[in-house]
């Protein structure tokens, strides 16, 4: 295998790479390396942003800029905002990330040019134990051609400027020079149906559980909150499905013919009917018990369902953060004699 | 929603149904409501006594609770409660806990469970052990009670050797033991039940903090027993199915053939039908000695009294070993399962601290819960069914001399007023006179025949006096699965324009199909396969009709009923404890049961 320099294919990188995948290209590369389906596809390393921004500082400081910033000037950091973004999506690739680009593209898509793939951003500073990054970065859907792949990896690119990323960085105080982006490029799941999952309960905490949100197309439906999802509560052991809350979908994302995704209206047939099979909601649960086993930790699960084939891809696996933060004592502790816990039933008033 | 306003009607509020006051009247005294009950919470315990008692069966309700209160307040004294305050109305048991609310007094009673209740946990294989000799001894006295005579005269016999006691002194004495018996065996009964069920409940309790939405019954499958003795006489039926096809008698079993044309019929196939019948004589003894109900009724005979019900199974479980199952429970499999479930479970725990903990609970669980399972066999079944059959053997005494027409006649009368036809019998002997009880015991019996007739056409509130704002009474908790929001779902009841119906869910699946409104066993025939049956509680008896029906709604029970258990091991669709379905349910009617959450849809 030919070595890219700003190339990194999913299954040669993991969590311990961040630094130069980000968060996301480390997670896709975790799971592939776990053996897991996620869609085939390469991370364009924080290396060839770190290229590349190098070329527009010797113009004009975009750091620096970002740096003098105050948290509350929401003016100037707009006007900041528009001025690098124009910089950043106007300037040519450095000759050999252009090149990398130009052959990883070639080794994914092969013979098949036309191949739709999903361009994400995939940040060093979307930590993995705090997904507050999560959503302030963009991904590009259904990007066809290696022109339109290049310029929406530079749009990744700008998106580390975009006003709320900016914002958010001067709120928390984080080093720009710290800051980095690397950027996912892979095969797109034309969705028949796609969702998240948790495998704590959001609600209560509780780890013997799976929940699973989902709706018809593409899932940025969901994450985004247009359309109420169907949900399902299954216990993580046992695969009992406790809940089954089946919404009216009204619309769903599909492939646009101009690229990206468009939301169209859900025929009414297919509004209202459970959008997964209790098979596919078995597979699921299996599958978050790996993903979970995999990191030791509770996750928080973004999926698809393969309109051709019907199998299942992996798009996103980052730690669940509300619950995980909660030091809970001990539920109980062992006793000396253990017929002192039975006080806790005979003994006590018990309140509530 | 506020309950707080809300209660249930007062004791004092209802009546007895006009025309039933005799019959009401003849429970005894200490069974009645009185003006100072109406500051109490009583529920209906419709989970025991889910139709009306006849005078006699309320010595069930009597024996069992004088046990179970000793039990709880004297004997281990569980420090938060005493024992059961119960009353009868129509014919319908009220009971209401007896809470221990005093701190210093639950410190004392701690101190005395401690001494007492510990030690039986810690001594518990021995004295389990030693239950069961208990219990085969109490069974042996019992079948060993000699058969009621009452001779003309004296045999010559026992005046040459001296005896001095006549004849008719045996009855009384007969009469007393087996009382005796029955009241002394509801102790035994009692003797471990608590505790048992107090170690169920400290594990799930725990489990219920570590994991909020796990379901009641996937604790209840870490639990349960494998090899438990409610599983065996459904076992002895598959063996007979077996043994049947293996002897090339299978063909005598048809659907619909009655157990007398199938058993007269074998014995004309030489051999190999005497051989079979042979085998069902092994099966017989003690296998056949369940109820098809819970026992608390003279009317729910057993196996062995009545065939119909194993022999309704046979059919099905024959299909099944010419279709080339083998029948035989995979033993090895399903215990294999069980640890998976509870090793699966551990790992998911936050620390192992927790873990050790839920070991300690879940092996303290284990220890004690075959006791659990096991004493319904020998007491509820295998005694009760002797105890009701010596009454219906003084029934027929009664009967021949002329007190009544028929021997089930004796379960109108109270076990006092049995006793006192019992005197009657033997003055009349001794005297030479007729006995009074032809003209006394007819039009009584008429009487409160016609009252229960009248009480089971009207349903019963289910609770009656001020709402509590918690039930934390453990042996209520425990026993009747009773919570505060059970309270709630009754309050909400009365809104019928619901077409939902929530029980507890008792074995996961989702179905649809008919309802088979099943009332008494009698009744059994009608199942057709596919069916959803639709009763007032099932129990164990009825697991060779599981087979062939499609999903099962109870009245009664909870997610660690039997029923529960083995509608699981069926993988039988089940929602339990509904408290209304028998009512609200039409024959026929197409429902929706979901198993996994207890919720049952009424669809057409």
């Amino acid at each position: 295998m030919t070595a890219f320099a700003h190339i990194a294919w999913f299954d040669e990188i993991g969590l311990g790479d961040r630094e130069q995948v980000g968060g996301k290209g480390g997670s896709l590369g975790e799971l592939t390396r776990a053996g897991i389906s996620v869609p085939g596809g390469f991370v364009v390393r924080t290396g060839a942003f770190e290229r590349f921004l190098a070329t527009l500082e010797r113009q004009a400081p975009v750091r620096a800029a970002v740096a003098a910033l105050e948290a509350d000037d929401l003016d100037a950091i707009t006007r900041c905002s528009r001025a690098l973004r124009e910089r950043i999506e106007a300037a040519a690739l450095p000759a050999e990330v252009a090149a990398d680009l130009t052959a990883a593209h070639a080794r994914l898509v092969r013979s098949r040019l036309a191949q739709p793939l999903a361009v994400r951003s995939s940040a060093t500073c979307e930590d993995a134990q705090q997904a507050s990054f999560a959503g302030l970065q963009d991904t590009y859907l259904w990007v066809r051609g290696l022109g339109e792949i290049t310029r929406r990896v530079r749009s990744c690119w700008a998106s580390l400027y975009s006003v709320e990323s900016i914002s958010y960085r001067l709120k928390q105080g984080f080093p720009e020079e710290r800051v980095a982006m690397a950027v996912v490029v892979q095969v797109m799941v034309d969705a028949a149906a796609s969702g998240v999952m948790f495998t704590r309960s959001p609600t209560t905490g509780d780890r013997s559980v799976v929940t699973i949100e989902a709706a018809w197309g593409v899932g940025s439906a969901v994450v985004g909150g247009e359309v109420t999802p169907d949900r399902w509560v299954l216990g993580k052991i046992t695969g009992e499905v406790s809940t089954r809350e089946i919404s009216d979908k009204h619309i769903q994302h599909v492939a646009a013919e101009q690229g990206g995704v468009a939301a169209v209206a859900v025929s009414e047939e297919r509004r209202r009917i459970p959008c997964l099979s209790d098979a596919e909601l078995q597979e699921l649960r299996s599958l978050a018990r790996r993903i979970e086993g995999h990191y030791g930790r509770a996750q928080d699960i973004e999926w698809a369902i393969d309109r051709e084939g019907g199998a299942i891809r992996l798009l996103q696996s980052r730690p669940e953060t509300v619950w995980s933060a909660r030091e809970a004592a001990p539920i109980a502790k062992p006793e000396q004699d253990p017929l002192m816990h039975l006080l806790s039933v005979f003994g006590t008033r018990r309140c509530r | 929603m506020n309950t707080q306003t809300q209660a249930f009607p007062a004791p004092s509020s209802l009546k007895v149904l006009p025309g039933t006051e005799a019959a009401q009247a003849a429970y005894p005294y200490y069974m009645q409501f009185t003006a100072a009950d109406d500051q109490r919470f009583w529920f209906y315990n419709s989970m025991h006594f889910p139709e009306p008692m006849s005078a006699f069966d309320m010595v069930t309700a009597e024996a069992a609770y004088c046990a179970l209160g000793s039990s709880t307040t004297r004997v281990h004294c569980i420090p938060t409660t005493l024992g059961i305050d119960y009353r009868i109305l129509n014919g319908r048991v009220y009971i209401g806990g007896n809470a221990v609310t005093d701190p210093a007094e639950i410190a004392r009673r701690t101190h005395e469970f401690q001494q007492r209740a510990f030690y039986y946990y810690g001594n518990w294989e021995r004295l389990y052990a030693q239950w069961r000799e208990k219990m085969l001894t109490l069974i042996n006295e019992a079948q060993a009670l000699p058969k009621l005579e009452l001779p003309e005269l004296e045999p010559l016999a026992n005046v040459h050797a001296g005896r001095g006691i006549a004849a008719n002194h045996q009855l009384l004495e007969i009469y007393q033991k087996t009382l005796e018996g029955y009241f002394r065996m509801w102790h035994h009964h009692f003797e471990f039940l608590l505790l048992g069920y107090g170690a169920y409940m400290t594990f799930f309790a725990f489990c219920k903090k570590a994991f909020p939405e796990i379901s009641d019954q996937t604790i209840a499958r870490m639990v349960a027993g494998i090899e438990a003795e409610i599983f065996r006489p459904d076992e002895e039926v598959r063996r007979l199915a077996r043994r049947a096809v293996e002897l090339g008698v299978d063909d005598e079993f048809r659907e619909g053939r009655t157990a007398q044309a199938v058993l007269t019929a074998l014995e004309s196939r030489g051999t190999a039908g005497r051989d079979w019948l042979g085998e069902l004589a092994v099966s017989r003894d003690p296998w056949f000695n369940i109820n098809v109900g819970d026992g608390f009724y003279h009317y729910h005979r057993s196996w062995n009294d009545d065939l119909s019900m194993p022999f309704a199974g046979l059919p099905g479980y024959i299909a099944r070993v010419r279709a080339g199952e083998s029948l035989e429970r995979p033993i090895e499999a399903l215990k294999q399962q069980r640890r998976q479930l509870i090793e699966d479970y551990r790992e998911l725990l936050a620390s192992d601290e927790e873990r050790q903990a839920y070991d300690q609970m879940i092996g303290l669980a284990h220890r004690v819960f075959p006791y659990v399972e096991g004493h319904k066999f020998y007491c509820e079944h295998w005694y009760t069914n002797l105890f009701f059959n010596k009454i219906r053997e003084f029934g027929a005494l009664l009967a021949a001399h002329g007190f009544f027409a028929r021997e089930e006649d004796v379960f109108q009368l109270t076990h006092y007023e049995v006793e006192a036809a019992i005197i009657d019998l033997m003055t009349s002997w001794s005297n030479g006179s007729p006995p009074r009880g032809p003209q006394h015991w007819p039009p009584i019996v008429r009487e409160r025949r016609a009252a229960i007739a009248e009480w089971a056409k009207h349903s019963t509130p289910p609770a009656l006096g001020p709402v509590p704002e918690v039930i934390d009474d453990p042996a209520i908790v425990m026993l009747w699965g009773i919570t505060r929001e059970s309270l709630d779902s009754w309050l909400r009841a009365g809104d019928a324009s619901s077409r939902e119906l929530r029980g507890f869910a008792a074995s996961s699946g989702v179905v649809e199909g008919p309802a088979c409104v099943v009332r008494s066993v009698e009744e059994i025939a009608r199942v057709r396969p596919g069916d959803i049956l639709v009763c007032q509680i099932t129990n164990p008896t009825w697991a060779p009709i599981f087979q062939k029906i499609a999903g099962a709604v109870s009245d009664i029970g909870g997610s660690m009923s039997h029923a529960a258990i083995v509608a699981r091991e069926f993988g039988l669709p089940a929602v339990v404890g509904t408290g209304t379905a028998t009512t609200r349910i039409r024959d026929g009617q197409r429902i929706r049961v979901d198993g996994g959450r207890g919720i049952v849809t009424l669809l057409s």
